[in-house]
């Protein structure tokens, strides 16, 4: 722990920080739901920047060409769903962005993925750093075997070294965002494995947030929920957006469009068609999409 | 009663009844299942209740002679029919603990190492060496212990123990003396290399059950390996590790062929880890066999009756600790 400390103070993980002032920042917004923007409306009006651009990205498992050249961005504080059949390689792009691939032999990517103007694929990349500004949410909830005050507050703890009540403010501001305060503030040191299974994935978002991260990446976060957390979930997906940019893979066609507003359709490793949300739902240019959102094939 | 049920319809055989004797034959053989496995969890009761019935019973005169002077004296005098356990039993201790010591941080070491550092082409030969280990006999261990390690320790490693610690108040007793080669350190090295495939074997099998997703969820947040390690694997399989390490323990403890070659088989207690000593099984197994009197024995049925609770308490104690664990994370 004192090592990680030290090197948070000399400024080797400095990223982790700016983020924080960043976020910091920020919420102010966040006390006053009233003056909550309608993300749609926000669309609109501002700009839209790239916040992850990826181009021309090849991945492969073993020799198998997984991702056929893929190029899409990822606009900041949006939400960017990904559809398409299993095995479209959907999560796939999910995993290079944070780099998950690394842990594993035989897999590589080539190509870029740009955050933020630096190339994330490069070799001298740091991984841990990568992965606490892209969080990541799995499709099974992942609680750590540690209470819930400790699950939110593993992560803060890698990168920065805060005074106890400090501490808790962010474990509580965390758990406030992923919409789980409520049913655990006085439960704070039970166990994390013993919450139900929507809760759980609630509070692996809540981890994520608590990090601070720029990207949400959501590996199909609600197949494993009732219809009561994915609705939570969703509305705690719309809420991020504020801060965050989000990259969501779902097999849910309703949840894509409740709460993306860009799309891509991948099919076979192939990015199909990839535009705002409202087109691709309601008039798709390639056939391949339109039959796969009627539900004809996949 | 099942049979008269099958007689009545026995000219029309309606489909009722073959229902009813089909299931009157489910339960017979399900009592029977039931009886047969009741009869197996018996027998290790009553196999378990003659052990310690047999072990006490062979240790009444020693215990009506020496009474708890028994667990408190040190001298072991067969002319004068005097005994006393406290050598061998602090010989036992002190030797599983120098073992465990040696085993635990280095087994957990090749088990994280092979579960999430090493390279997949070198985890099944890894893997394999290890077992090959496992089930060398503790025979060789022992000539391989009196023939190489033990003159290897007294040429190579005692002296400069002795050396370097001189100057140092507490541990200048524990490495006092003549390198014999032999004795209580030496005893302890092997048992650590026996005990070690055992602990390294169960951490990684316990450490394979870590999920591949929740180590990855652990890196999505930034962690390092080592961090993974620590705070995620270690914690999510801490029940597996306590109970490899009390395998282990259990393995040390009632080791007897190695130890009895490398010890130096002297009943007495020194401070010095370098003189030699003597544990529980290895004085059995020296003295058994040119045990005259009933005294004689008798005193070295009680040792074993010793050992017996010594494994019995650490076990409790694993168990005791398991459950508290169990009880703070609200499982």
């Amino acid at each position: 722990m004192n090592t990680m400390s030290n090197e948070q103070d000399d400024g080797i993980r400095p990223a982790a920080e700016n983020s924080a002032t960043a976020v910091q920042a920020m919420n102010p917004v966040q006390s006053q739901p009233a003056e909550k923007p309608i993300p749609q409306a926000v669309a609109k009006a501002a700009p839209l920047k790239q916040k992850v651009s990826i181009r021309d990205l090849k991945f492969y498992y073993g020799d198998s060409l997984a991702l056929k050249s893929i190029s899409l961005p990822l606009y900041a504080h949006r939400a960017t769903a990904f559809i398409g059949p299993s095995g479209c390689g959907k999560s796939t792009l999910l995993r290079v962005l944070n780099r998950m691939y690394d842990l594993y032999p035989n897999q590589r990517a080539e190509g870029e993925v740009i955050l933020d103007g630096v190339n994330i694929l490069r070799r001298e990349q740091d991984l841990n750093l990568l992965r606490a500004r892209v969080g990541m949410v799995f499709q099974k909830p992942t609680p750590f075997p540690m209470s819930i005050h400790d699950n939110v507050a593993f992560g803060i703890k890698l990168y920065q070294r805060l005074p106890k009540a400090e501490l808790r403010d962010r474990v509580e501001a965390a758990l406030m965002q992923a919409a789980l305060w409520g049913e655990v503030k006085d439960k704070l040191n039970a166990s994390g494995l013993s919450l139900s299974g929507g809760q759980q994935q609630r509070l692996c978002i809540a981890r994520t947030v608590a990090l601070q991260p720029e990207v949400i990446l959501l590996d199909e976060p609600c197949s494993a929920l009732d219809p009561i957390s994915t609705a939570k979930i969703e509305e705690t997906i719309d809420d991020l957006k504020e801060n965050y940019t989000i990259a969501i893979v779902t097999h849910n066609m309703q949840q894509a469009a409740r709460v993306s507003e860009h799309t891509a359709f991948m099919y076979l490793g192939e990015l199909i068609e990839f535009g705002v949300t409202a087109q691709i739902f309601t008039s798709p240019e390639k056939k391949q999409t339109q039959n796969y959102i009627t539900g004809r094939f996949g | 009663m099942a049979n008269n049920l099958a007689i009545d319809n026995v000219g029309q055989e309606s489909a009722e009844a073959r229902l009813a004797k089909a299931l009157v034959g489910f339960k017979l053989r399900d009592n029977a299942f039931r009886l047969l496995t009741l009869a197996a969890a018996w027998t290790v009761l009553i196999l378990l209740g003659g052990v310690i019935a047999s072990l006490i019973v062979g240790s009444l005169p020693a215990i009506r002679a020496f009474g708890l002077d028994f667990l408190t004296t040190e001298a072991w005098n067969p002319v004068t029919e005097k005994f006393g356990a406290m050598a061998p039993v602090y010989g036992t201790i002190v030797t599983s603990l120098i073992a465990m010591a040696i085993a635990v941080p280095v087994g957990l070491g090749i088990a994280i190492f092979l579960t999430e550092l090493c390279p997949y082409a070198l985890r099944r030969p890894i893997g394999i060496a290890i077992e090959l280990l496992a089930g060398i006999p503790s025979i060789i261990y022992g000539i391989w212990g009196l023939f190489v390690l033990a003159p290897f320790l007294q040429e190579h490693v005692q002296p400069g123990l002795i050396s370097t610690f001189a100057n140092v108040p507490v541990l200048s007793r524990l490495f006092a003396g003549p390198p014999y080669g032999i004795g209580v350190l030496t005893a302890g090295v092997i048992l650590a290399i026996m005990v070690l495939p055992i602990v390294s074997a169960i951490s990684r099998d316990v450490f394979e059950t870590v999920p591949a997703v929740l180590k990855e969820a652990a890196h999505g947040v930034g962690c390092t390996t080592w961090e993974v390690v620590r705070s995620v694997v270690i914690p999510y399989t801490r029940v597996g590790l306590i109970g490899g390490v009390m395998l282990g323990l259990g393995r040390a403890l009632g080791e007897t062929m190695a130890v009895t070659f490398v010890i130096g088989n002297a009943h007495k207690i020194s401070p010095s880890l370098l003189s030699p000593g003597t544990t529980i099984s290895a004085t059995i197994a020296n003295e058994f066999t040119e045990a005259v009197g009933d005294l004689y024995t008798s005193a070295l049925i009680e040792l074993g009756l010793i050992l017996f609770v010594i494994t019995f308490f650490i076990l409790a104690i694993s168990r005791y600790m398991l459950m508290r664990l169990h009880q703070r994370e609200g499982r």
